[in-house]
């Protein structure tokens, strides 16, 4: 079914195009963050309306292909998985322009002290390469990647968990950073949604290739 | 509607005193796929008979107001002509049981009497099987007949038939309901490219294959159009409580 089939490639092509776009806005945000730079702000805001767009855009295929080609088995799992990835990633595109924002109204931005004790690079990092990570397993559908993304998010966790008790000494250190502290904290618990939401990539990942339901259970 | 080649103006149709169809009005897009659906007995293969004027050979059929092609009324072209421009393919596939694969390929000329030289028929019967997907299947047996083929094979072949003549639009009354699914999907994916070339008006039972290769659908019911529109809008989201009714399969 030549049409059928050049729907699903112009879905894959647009879920692809999704994914990059988000993972600049992460980028972006990373930079916003890390330098400092809050030119890059104004870029994220910006590029935002693109990701509702294509989210928009995604949706309105996926609703073509239900409605015009009853399709089944893997072209089913692969239509109702890409709604849900579209909708996390979309997520994912919120949370990297909410942290924008906050550091928008976080003049002049964070001490690079403060950072580097709550460990926001390596976050930064570690979701980063999560990202890349669950490109490829989407582009290649590897399980196995995708599985390894579940255990990952467990460290994000740890990090969040861990960046609370370190704002809170450093708050009774250093009363006057209060300003600070409320923000990055907010900041730090954005960063472990993202992590959230790339495990339900991964979950959707699998069960799109594998006919495997991982919600609600420990990765298998 | 941009690119019409077709138009009806309260197109009405009965046999007797059963009024089967009753005043129609509507455009057809040229190169795009329409589909006809509706229940059976909604007046959708009447109306598509009515286009090539196919209603002439029922005595007791009556039709009124007017259908154009081109802004040219149909009613008041020469009959063969029409039908030169006009093709049509039927449910049960129908070849032509004495003719060869060839010969059904260009039945249409034999038929009207129109001479081909040798060269000039070969290029048709190759152009003609090449687009419809059936020459590398046949090419070796271009003398077999017609009928030796499979019910897939021949339904290509009839739509060879059609394609030969170079028509401005092809009419197919439920081309695939008497094929088996395999055969059905290769003639769905051939009118997908089909209609790059020609204008494809398609009735069918099968409201998937309506959402599945139509550009536009339009639904019929009791002699009524009640709902015409883009296919995706039909099937998403119809203005119509009963068009909804149909496609969901609460009723027909």
């Amino acid at each position: 079914m030549e049409h059928l089939q050049a729907e699903m490639d112009a879905l894959r092509n647009e879920m692809l195009e999704m994914y990059n776009l988000v993972l600049s806005q992460v980028e972006r945000a990373q930079t916003a963050l890390i330098d400092t730079n809050l030119s890059v702000i104004k870029e994220i805001g910006s590029n935002e309306k693109l990701v509702n767009a294509k989210e928009l855009q995604i949706d309105s295929r996926c609703e073509t292909i239900l409605a015009l080609f009853t399709p089944v088995a893997v072209d089913l799992r692969f239509v109702l998985s890409a709604l849900k990835i579209n909708i996390n990633l979309e997520r994912i595109g919120d949370i990297a322009d909410n942290i924008a924002r906050t550091m928008s109204h976080t003049k002049p931005g964070f001490d690079q002290e403060l950072l580097e004790k709550v460990n926001a690079k390596g976050a930064f990092t570690m979701l980063l390469e999560m990202y890349k990570s669950l490109l490829q397993a989407f582009e290649k559908e590897d399980t196995l990647l995708a599985r390894d993304i579940l255990i990952r998010d467990e460290a994000i966790d740890s990090i969040t968990e861990e960046a609370i008790t370190i704002t809170e000494e450093y708050t009774r250190s250093k009363p006057d950073s209060i300003g600070q502290i409320v923000p990055l904290i907010s900041i730090m618990k954005m960063l472990e949604r993202i992590g959230d939401h790339l495990k339900n990539i991964a979950e959707e990942i699998i069960f799109y290739a594998e006919a495997r339901v991982l919600k609600h259970s420990s990765p298998k | 509607m941009e690119g019409t080649i077709l138009r009806t103006e309260n197109l009405q149709i009965s046999f007797g005193d059963n009024k089967v169809v009753k005043g129609i009005n509507m455009e057809i897009a040229e190169k795009k796929v329409t589909a006809f659906m509706g229940p059976s007995g909604c007046g959708k293969t009447t109306i598509l008979r009515a286009i090539n004027r196919l209603h002439e050979l029922t005595p007791e059929a009556k039709v009124e107001g007017k259908i154009f092609m081109h802004n040219e009324d149909v009613y008041e072209m020469e009959a063969m002509t029409l039908r030169r421009r006009v093709g049509m393919v039927f449910q049960r596939p129908n070849p032509f049981p004495t003719m060869s694969i060839a010969e059904n390929v260009i039945s249409g000329f034999i038929l009207n009497g129109i001479k081909l030289k040798t060269q000039e028929k070969n290029e048709i019967i190759e152009d003609a099987l090449k687009k419809v997907a059936l020459w590398d299947e046949v090419k070796d047996y271009l003398k077999k007949k017609g009928t030796s083929l499979s019910g897939g094979q021949q339904q290509r072949l009839c739509l060879a038939r059609a394609v030969a003549m170079k028509p401005e639009v092809i009419l197919l009354d439920e081309p695939t309901s008497a094929l088996d699914p395999l055969s059905t999907a290769k003639i769905e994916d051939l009118l997908y490219e089909l209609k790059g070339n020609y204008t494809l008006v398609i009735v069918t039972h099968n409201m998937q294959q309506a959402a599945r290769i139509s550009d536009m659908t339009a639904f019929f019911y009791l002699g009524d159009l009640l709902e015409y529109d883009d296919t995706k809008k039909v099937f998403t989201n119809p203005k119509n409580e009963k068009t909804q009714n149909y496609i969901t399969g609460r009723f027909g």
